[in-house]
């Protein structure tokens, strides 16, 4: 298991915990951030700017603090 | 009359479902969460009357942001005939959640499944039969952009209508507490209903934000489409606005003058340089504003929004915002009003009161009238776009210094998630309709505001009137001379002063005033500044007007939203010290290198 922080742009991964408070975690979810679904990493934000990823047919963007926050497994 | 909500996520082309059914004009953003205020509007369904309502896009009925908390408020406790759940269908998977959770409020719903055109082009199937019967509720496809479906999702709405048994309120709000296995039901009937390929083709989208979001080209990129949209909004505005004003100064001497020849010169100057004067001089920067919003509304509805927000997230979580807060500053050069309630959206007070102290030096549509006519009086055509060009980086700027001198007092941990929507094209009827409301909006503030406004100002500078108008003696005068040692370093004289004040009230009277001042139109009144005033002058001046405060409604706007006078006078004292900070280094600094 390693945050989804610390994927590359390309990889892809299965997400496998959350460790954020039920508001978060609801928000997450409602993006499609259940623990199972495969999770991409498109790209990242110059700047240490937010991360860009894709689940299914959905595109989010997220800061690194909120990435580091999601575990997943490769 | 029956009540017919209209429920679904952000993104999902409710609004625009919306602005087809009622024909009215809610407003398309696509921009998740901008539908703030509930639009209502009454339309025929199967032979009645109904009372549409459109609710804030949301992602489920707990209520965790604002808009969520309004949903729900108002499912527990009005009652509602009919829900229709509009869902994007290319991301059915995720979103049909929303429908089970309504359902199992016990409200009567039909489901529509909207952008039924781009599912097709996923390759998504859905079994809307299929899909009926496990939901238990209708099942249409519609592409609301387009108008597909949507007959049949008024006859399913009417049929629906027909046989509701509404919930009670009451009922709704114990069964809103036992909504937890729907993720689950959810997830089954995706299984059973919807087949979606494993890998989508390569869209087009993914080209775009190779290029777009670019670690290194993005930004410069994003300038770059900012400086085409106003250079072209000038290139195409400013012939327009000036055949408008020749026909205007034609209308009058054709027919005003012969017509109020026989008045008495008091009132006859009333009438023709206070009220025609002041009122057309604004109404020619009508074909500009078209424009402006014409490009707007493009850059808002294919969802380059969502990828500014990604673009500046890092310059924005420096300064104590994020990315949504800079959209909002974007959204703020149309109007600061909508953008200070679009900040809603946002769950933590301390960000939303920053990003709402930022958003007022977001040079709006009004300001822009005025630079425009200042610039074009003062400068060459060639120098005039690099001047408005210069004033909105001037804005940035503004709103840099801003955040940075605020951050401390209004820190916040607000986790940043947000959804990046595919690129759309927008149709040209949703583009339209969208130019047309604010242009409706523009003349119904710029008529409101500028009548008054000018009427006061000829006033002004024609009592009393046993001295010259215009001079030291009137009213205006003394006005001027009261605030002259506040403002003559800064190279604003009296004359200027008096449209400051009245800029106040609305930017729109600012151009309107001029008119009156100087008793001048169209080329003349252009050209009698530019004998006036040298360019640090007018620069300094725009500086000052940039920043000093938006306008009435947004302050009491401000007010409203952060339900306090304390910030809404912050913001206020704030902008009047920062605008003055500003001008009086520019032009003490040009005149000190002997500009």
């Amino acid at each position: 298991m390693t945050p989804l922080l610390d994927l590359r742009p390309g990889d892809a991964a299965t997400v496998a915990a959350i460790h954020a408070d039920a508001g978060l975690r609801q928000r997450l979810a409602a993006l499609g951030f259940r623990i199972g679904r495969r999770v991409e990493l498109i790209r990242e934000g110059a700047f240490s700017g937010p991360l860009h990823v894709r689940l299914g047919t959905t595109d989010v963007i997220l800061r690194r603090k909120q990435a580091a926050q999601i575990d997943v497994k490769r | 009359m029956k009540r017919v909500a209209l429920i679904g996520m952000p993104n999902t082309g409710k609004s625009t479902f919306f602005n087809r059914v009622t024909g009215a004009s809610a407003r398309v953003g696509n921009w998740p969460g901008i539908t703030v205020d509930l639009l209502t509007a009454k339309i025929l369904l199967g032979g009645d009357m109904v009372e549409l309502v459109d609710l804030p896009g949301i992602y489920d009925v707990h209520g965790f942001s604002d808009d969520e908390r309004v949903v729900r408020q108002l499912l527990e406790t009005a009652p509602i005939d009919l829900v229709a759940i509009v869902l994007n269908a290319v991301q059915v998977d995720r979103q049909l959640a929303l429908a089970i959770e309504v359902a199992r409020l016990g409200l009567p719903s039909v489901l529509l499944l909207n952008m039924a055109d781009e599912a097709k082009q996923f390759g998504i199937r859905i079994d809307t039969a299929k899909m009926a019967e496990l939901l238990g509720m209708p099942v249409t496809l519609v592409s609301a952009k387009y108008g597909h479906g949507q007959p049949e999702a008024m006859a399913a709405m009417a049929r629906a209508l027909a046989t509701s048994v509404p919930a009670s309120t009451d009922a709704i709000r114990s069964r809103l507490a036992e909504v937890d296995r729907i993720e689950n039901d959810a997830a089954s009937v995706i299984g059973a209903a919807v087949d979606i390929p494993e890998r989508l083709p390569a869209h087009v989208s993914d080209r775009i934000d190779a290029v777009l979001l670019h670690p290194w080209l993005g930004i410069p990129i994003f300038f770059l489409l900012m400086f085409l949209v106003f250079q072209g909004v000038f290139h195409l505005g400013e012939p327009m606005q000036q055949g408008l004003n020749r026909v205007f100064e034609w209308f009058k001497g054709a027919a005003l003058v012969p017509l109020f020849a026989g008045l008495p010169v008091l009132l006859s100057g009333f009438l023709l340089d206070g009220v025609y004067g002041g009122l057309v001089t604004v109404a020619a920067f009508v074909p500009l504003i078209v424009l402006f919003f014409l490009f707007m509304a493009v850059v808002e509805d294919s969802g380059y929004l969502s990828r500014a927000a990604f673009l500046t997230d890092a310059l924005m979580s420096r300064l104590g915002l994020d990315g949504r807060g800079f959209v909002m500053m974007l959204l703020g050069f149309g109007c600061n009003v909508p953008a200070a309630m679009g900040t809603r959206i946002m769950r933590s007070r301390p960000l939303r009161l920053l990003t709402m102290l930022v958003i007022p030096v977001s040079l709006c549509s009004a300001r822009l009238q005025v630079f425009m006519f200042l610039a074009g009086a003062i400068f060459t055509v060639q120098q005039a776009p690099w001047v408005i060009f210069s004033l909105y980086l001037a804005s940035f700027g503004a709103a840099i210094l801003t955040a940075l001198v605020f951050r401390r007092s209004y820190r916040s941990d607000e986790p940043f998630v947000i959804e990046l929507p595919p690129y759309r094209l927008p149709t040209a009827r949703q583009i339209g309709l969208r130019a047309w409301q604010e242009v409706r909006h523009f003349l119904h503030r710029a008529t409101k505001f500028i009548v008054i406004g000018v009427v006061l100002i000829w006033l002004l500078t024609h009592l009393p009137s046993s001295v010259p108008p215009g001079s030291a003696g009137t009213l205006a005068g003394m006005l001027g001379h009261a605030f002259e040692p506040l403002l003559s370093p800064l190279g604003i004289d009296q004359q200027l002063t008096l449209a400051l004040i009245f800029g106040f009230i609305a930017k729109e009277v600012m151009i309107g005033a001029f008119a009156v001042i100087f008793g001048l139109e169209g080329q003349a009144l252009a050209t009698h500044l530019h004998a006036s005033f040298d360019w640090v002058q007018a620069y300094s001046f725009m500086l000052f007007t940039l920043i000093y405060t938006p306008c009435l409604s947004t302050i009491a706007t401000l007010r409203a939203e952060s339900n306090s006078n304390r910030f809404a006078l912050v913001s206020l004292a704030w902008g009047l010290a920062l605008a003055w900070g500003v001008s009086l280094a520019f032009y003490q600094t040009m005149r000190h290198f002997g500009y």
